[in-house]
């Protein structure tokens, strides 16, 4: 008997942001592929994007059969994603078959029949124009206007066939009427059940949370779990994979400074180049000031420092820093500092990870402080923003940046916030800025939770700030129970014993 | 006398084309008989270009194309009914009954 080993099954790049990762190198190359997603899971933008993407990054051609939008719809809708199918057509990189329903016609059915002329047009585009990727958006559309389901689906699998024999690789959209269940509404996966994708847009906490899933690829292997993606206009769909950067990063192990002489001792001799680093405190601890000293120290070693402010606007900052204004301005002249103000709620947390992530790639930065993510949590869901520091750390580490980030703790003393316990596992050092009352007035504390790799003063240490800023004094001695809240004074004699 | 222009499209030479094709040349002896009919038969495999500016998914596809408005009929046209009621013609019993 003969024994047949596997031939591992070969991809084909897509180039949709992101995608290629969770689908360790795309999608199964001359295989159909179904794209299921319920309504507004941006299927069809899906569709579109493999082969736009294709034609822009890999000058494969491309046809779009379209069941359900007319071709002059789809070309104007999809305008604003900065594809421009009209000129790709002119070109003939781009071929619409039009199979979407005209208004005027309802056609009356007498006996039998198959989808012959559909396989026909098919192949003669082909022939005619050439295609690397085709794409069929949706199937629902054509089940819904011929009655006899068993014969779209074996004219269906006819059609998958054909294109695997002419080499195409194919996506296929259908619709489903859950975001978790069924896999598409007229059981389309059994025909092309190989390789299924679905795209959900469900509520999680009263915000709308887009992911794409990698449900089976047969014979190959993929990530598993869901990927949170977001539609930019301009760029249409990116996929945030937070594993892709995660494990190839390497660490450094040369320091750079906080900013603060006080601060680089306690830390041993500053922080690690590629760490993320989280300030906690309560309103009015000095954390914004604690960004000034640090943006403040990356400009006098010559590093370009980057400003994400969603609290304040620049002038605010500026005008707070007074001692540091002139200074700043300058830089910014200079094009060494970029101060980012941006209001929260204006996008989404998947937008402006995408967003922090041009910023990036064009100001490249050497550090960088966020001031503050806590404000950003109000933007998504926690498993929304969990994804988000994800993805942020992992980026910062890749590029090997300095990242500051600040959170505000709602209570005035004591404990720390929930999204602290998103942040933190994430960050290499946490500081704690505390206010402490003592003696009728109220201090400042402040400690290194942690620093990972390194050796720190774990002292709680009081500090303060005047017109030159923020000056780490001597540890607390005589007081505990500063971090739970509850701050008690030692009699002296209570410590002698 | 009002003209029949009628369009059939099939794919390939298999059962299902020439039923349509008998069907077809059957609805119009009995139906059209006397009218000035006139059928031409597309074959989709040799002339895909025409299915494609005709927009046609499913074969056999009728389209009446005179008289107007523009009537399409899907299927092997073995439900003679459904293909009376598609060209807007009377059941030819009914026409008997009227005369």
């Amino acid at each position: 008997m003969a024994i047949t080993t596997p031939r591992s099954i070969e991809k084909l790049l897509t180039y949709i942001p992101g995608f290629d990762h969770i689908t360790s190198g795309g999608l199964p190359k001359y295989r159909t592929t179904l794209v299921s997603g319920s309504a507004g899971s941006a299927k069809t933008i899906f569709a579109a994007q493999f082969l736009a993407a294709g034609i822009i990054n890999a000058r494969e051609k491309g046809i779009f059969l379209t069941f359900e939008e007319s071709p002059d719809d789809i070309r104007s809708n999809l305008f604003s994603m900065g594809w421009d199918i009209e000129t790709w057509e002119r070109e003939g990189k781009w071929t619409f078959i039009d199979a979407s329903l005209r208004p005027e016609e309802d056609p009356i059915i007498s006996g039998n029949y198959d989808l012959g002329a559909l396989l026909a047009r098919i192949k003669y585009a082909v022939e005619t124009y050439g295609a690397d990727r085709i794409s069929l958006d949706s199937l629902d559309s054509l089940f819904s206007r011929f009655s006899d389901r068993g014969t779209v689906r074996r004219e269906m699998f006819r059609i998958v066939s054909a294109l695997k024999k002419m080499q195409i690789t194919a996506v296929m959209t259908a619709e489903r009427d859950q975001e978790y269940g069924v896999i598409s509404r007229y059981g389309v996966e059994e025909f092309v059940a190989d390789n299924v994708i679905i795209l959900r847009n469900a509520l999680d906490a009263e915000k709308r949370r887009r992911t794409v899933e990698v449900l089976k690829f047969r014979g190959t292997i993929h990530k598993k779990g869901e990927h949170p993606f977001t539609v930019v206009p301009g760029a249409g769909l990116v996929v945030i994979a937070p594993s892709a950067i995660e494990l190839t990063q390497q660490s450094l192990a040369d320091r750079v400074t906080a900013g603060n002489d006080e601060l680089d001792v306690m830390c041993g001799g500053g922080f690690f180049r590629d760490s993320v680093i989280l300030v906690s405190g309560t309103t009015g601890t000095g954390k914004t000031l604690f960004t000034t000293e640090f943006i403040a120290g990356g400009l006098n070693s010559g590093e370009r420092t980057l400003l994400f402010a969603y609290e304040e606007s620049r002038e605010q900052i500026l005008r707070n820093i007074s001692g540091l204004k002139g200074h700043f301005e300058e830089k910014e002249k200079e094009g060494k500092l970029k101060v980012v103000y941006q209001y929260p709620e204006v996008m989404s947390l998947e937008e402006h990870l995408i967003s922090i992530k041009a910023m990036i790639t064009e100001f490249k930065p050497g550090r960088i402080a966020l001031d503050s993510i806590s404000a950003l949590q109000r933007v998504g869901a926690p498993k929304g923003f969990h994804e988000f520091v994800i993805g942020l750390a992992a980026l910062l580490k890749t590029e090997q940046i300095t990242g500051l980030f600040t959170s505000t703790t709602p209570a005035l003393v004591g404990l720390s916030s929930v999204s602290e316990a998103h942040i933190s596992p994430m960050t290499d050092t946490i500081i704690l800025l505390r206010h402490v009352e003592l003696n009728g007035q109220m201090r400042r504390a402040l400690t290194m939770l942690k620093m990972r790799g390194s050796a720190h003063d774990s002292n709680i240490r009081e500090f303060f700030i005047d017109a030159s800023g923020l000056h780490i004094d001597k540890p607390f001695r005589n007081v505990k129970g500063i971090l739970s809240g509850n701050s008690i004074q030692i009699s002296p004699l209570e410590l002698h014993e | 006398m009002s003209k029949y222009l009628l369009k059939l499209f099939i794919t390939g030479q298999t059962l299902r084309s020439a039923q349509a094709i008998t069907n077809l040349n059957r609805i119009c002896e009995k139906e059209l008989a006397g009218m000035d009919c006139q059928v031409t038969i597309i074959d989709v495999l040799e002339r895909p270009q025409l299915a494609e500016e005709e927009k046609i998914l499913a074969t056999p596809t009728l389209i009446r194309e005179l008289p107007l408005p523009v009537r399409r009929i899907i299927g092997d046209l073995s439900d003679t009914k459904q293909v009376l009621l598609g060209l807007e013609l009377p059941p030819q019993s009914a026409k008997r009954r009227e005369q």
